[in-house]
């Protein structure tokens, strides 16, 4: 599902990638680790489409519209409520029976009693949360999480945790993590980038 | 058409955004005002109608300008660039869509102006208001383009205006043409025309402007 | 396949830097040999139409730059070629300077026909002037971005502007003529013919020549530049 060989970014002067390759088949649960500074979100970056290579070549089996990205920024519009942002996205992804997906994905995530709040008043837990209701409200077949635990709660990593749960023998994932060995269970694969 | 849904959606935001923030519309209209006492005591005499003409048109373009630098920041200040460039739309309606809201708060501050610019200066006539229809229009979708664009380098803010200014040349002969000809016809097609154009040119180049 | 040669298609690339520096000197001195001696003076304007000479080549060469800076800017963009943005960038940079060199002339031209040393109602001179401010601001786009893909993009997205601008810009000059300013000063360079057109077009030939020298001598130190941040890149 995705291929990448011997990839490398500059940034100006700054080298942040160099010669990497890697390989992730349909069904995989990739797991990227490294120190920080070792271009763990470069790389992630570079797999979602966000960035292009200053070497080497990415190749992607799936469109724009079958990946859910999760970064370090949760991508959300703070002063709009979780309602109006996941509507916003619902509508450009074209996600059919939007409104109840947004409710399901909402009570899932533990976020249905504030869904009218700006997102602004949340803390950053419930933030990290609505962006991962974000990043699965299209359903996507790859999904490309950068740190996810980093951001949030123990109630918000245990949702994780039983999401992944249930969507791993279905889709295709990419995470970087500090702490691999709660991945772990779902691991097929690891890259340590130095 | 998705193409219309999704510039729906994205100007959708923007406008709820604003109307949220309540911060750039409130500035445009406090601006349009200021500058046109600026203007009164900054020209000694009784200013022709050409000339006040002049100022109309200056204190547009530079309420807009305000109006344009302020397009993008939500999108720059919380990144939320990267996820209207990961959704499947095409990156062309998030310029389209940025231009719509901006031109909506651009007519907003012009309902004031230009009552306003009656009350001070001269009466407005029907080739204003048709010139001024057009300027926006050009005035929207170039200075949203341009604004995507300084609002990814170090200068910012600073940049917007140096970028803005020579292609907008066009835009003031046009729009200055049209209010004090005789015959505006002329001046009007030449406006629609450099809409049209660059239009076309922003439509055609904003996905490089966003994507690496 | 072993001993098959493909020949070589003909290439300005392939056209060594000192033939050009060389036949940059020789034109240009043929052209200021052409203008200061061999051309005829002008009855109405005399000295002052020398200088018109070096003026309009030098707008026309600017012009060029900016139309090649343009299309390697297209060629980054659609065609993806490596090359294309330095290329586009040292063209837009030829053309500002060219473009600078057409203010001074054309500054130095209306202070000897007409007393002033700048008139808005020479077309040409006040789409130089909007011209060059766009450009200008080119380079503050440049340098206000660190080097990368963004980068080339963005200045390859304003370059693509600026060649539509010149054309919009010289028709609303046109019109703004109507309103702004009574025509009191006419551009009226010499009647080509004979030894004028002889002279102007050896004063051509001697700017574009001249442009592209620097252009290939720019473009030439920014590889050298470029290739030994990669050297070091490589050996840290």
């Amino acid at each position: 599902m995705l291929t990448a060989s011997k990839l490398g970014k500059r940034y100006g002067e700054k080298r942040v990638l160099r010669g990497v390759d890697l390989e992730l088949a349909d069904g995989g649960f990739l797991v990227v680790t490294g120190p920080n500074g070792s271009g763990k979100t470069t790389l992630l970056r570079i797999c979602a489409g966000l960035a292009a290579p200053t070497e080497g070549t990415v190749e992607r089996a799936v469109s724009r519209g079958e990946l859910g990205y999760l970064g370090h920024e949760p991508l959300i519009y703070r002063e709009l409520t979780a309602l109006e942002n996941l509507d916003l996205y619902g509508r450009l992804y074209g996600v059919p029976e939007r409104r109840e997906r947004i409710g399901m994905l909402l009570e899932r995530f533990g976020l249905w009693e504030v869904r009218r709040d700006r997102v602004a008043s949340y803390s950053r837990g419930m933030t990290q949360r609505l962006a991962l209701c974000r990043v699965l409200l299209h359903d996507p077949r790859l999904i490309v999480l950068d740190e996810p635990y980093t951001a949030l709660d123990e109630a918000g990593a245990e949702l994780l945790d039983a999401q992944l749960a249930e969507l791993r023998s279905e889709r295709t994932f990419l995470v970087s993590t500090h702490d691999p060995a709660r991945v772990e269970p779902f691991a097929s694969g690891r890259l340590a980038l130095a | 058409m998705s193409y219309v849904r999704d510039v729906g959606a994205l100007a959708r935001k923007d406008l709820l955004l604003e109307l949220r923030a309540r911060d750039t519309l409130p500035a445009m209209l406090l601006f349009v005002a200021a500058v046109f006492v600026v203007f009164h005591f900054a020209l000694p005499g009784t200013p022709s109608r050409l000339e006040t003409t002049g100022f109309l048109w200056v204190a547009i373009l530079f309420t807009a300008l305000l109006g344009l630098g302020r397009a993008f920041v939500p999108e720059r200040e919380q990144r939320t660039m990267d996820g209207l460039v990961l959704a499947p739309c095409d990156r062309s309606a998030i310029w389209l869509a940025k231009s719509l809201a901006t031109l909506a708060f651009l007519a907003a501050a012009e309902v004031v102006a230009l009552p306003l610019y009656a009350l001070f200066f001269h009466h407005v006539g029907g080739a204003i208001l048709l010139a001024v229809a057009l300027a926006d229009l050009g005035i929207c979708t170039v200075g949203t383009f341009l604004g995507a664009m300084a609002v990814v380098t170090r200068a910012r803010d600073l940049l917007l205006p140096l970028l803005f200014l020579p292609l907008a040349i066009p835009i003031v002969v046009g729009a200055v043409g049209a209010s004090v000809a005789h015959a505006p016809g002329k001046y009007l097609a030449f406006l629609a025309l450099y809409d049209a154009l660059f239009a076309v040119v922003c439509w055609g180049s904003f996905e490089f402007v966003v994507s690496e | 396949m072993a001993g098959a040669t493909i020949r070589p298609v003909l290439s300005l690339r392939r056209i060594p830097l000192v033939a050009l520096a060389l036949a940059s000197l020789v034109l240009v001195t043929t052209a200021l040999v052409f203008v200061f001696y061999v051309a005829p003076n002008d009855a109405n304007q005399g000295f002052s139409q020398r200088i018109f000479y070096f003026h309009v080549s030098i707008a026309f060469t600017a012009y060029a730059c900016f139309v090649c800076g343009a299309w390697n800017a297209f060629r980054h963009l659609w065609k993806r070629d490596p090359r294309a943005d330095l290329e586009s960038y040292v063209c837009v940079h030829q053309g500002t300077i060219f473009g600078a060199m057409v203010l001074l002339t054309g500054s130095i031209w209306a202070k000897i026909s007409w007393g002033h040393w700048w008139v808005w109602s020479e077309d040409e001179l006040v789409l130089f002037l909007i011209l060059y401010l766009f450009y200008c601001a080119y380079f503050m786009l440049r340098f206000s971005l660190d080097p990368g893909p963004q980068r080339a993009n963005l200045s390859a997205v304003y370059a693509l502007f600026g060649v539509v601008l010149i054309p919009v810009s010289f028709a609303a000059i046109r019109l703004a003529k109507e309103f702004l300013h009574p025509r009191v000063f006419t551009l009226s360079g010499p009647r080509f013919g004979g030894w004028i057109l002889v002279t102007y077009c050896v004063a051509q030939s001697a700017m574009l020549v001249l442009a592209y020298t620097l252009y290939r001598i720019e473009i030439a130190g920014k590889r050298l530049d470029l290739r030994l941040r990669e050297l070091r890149d490589v050996m840290a």
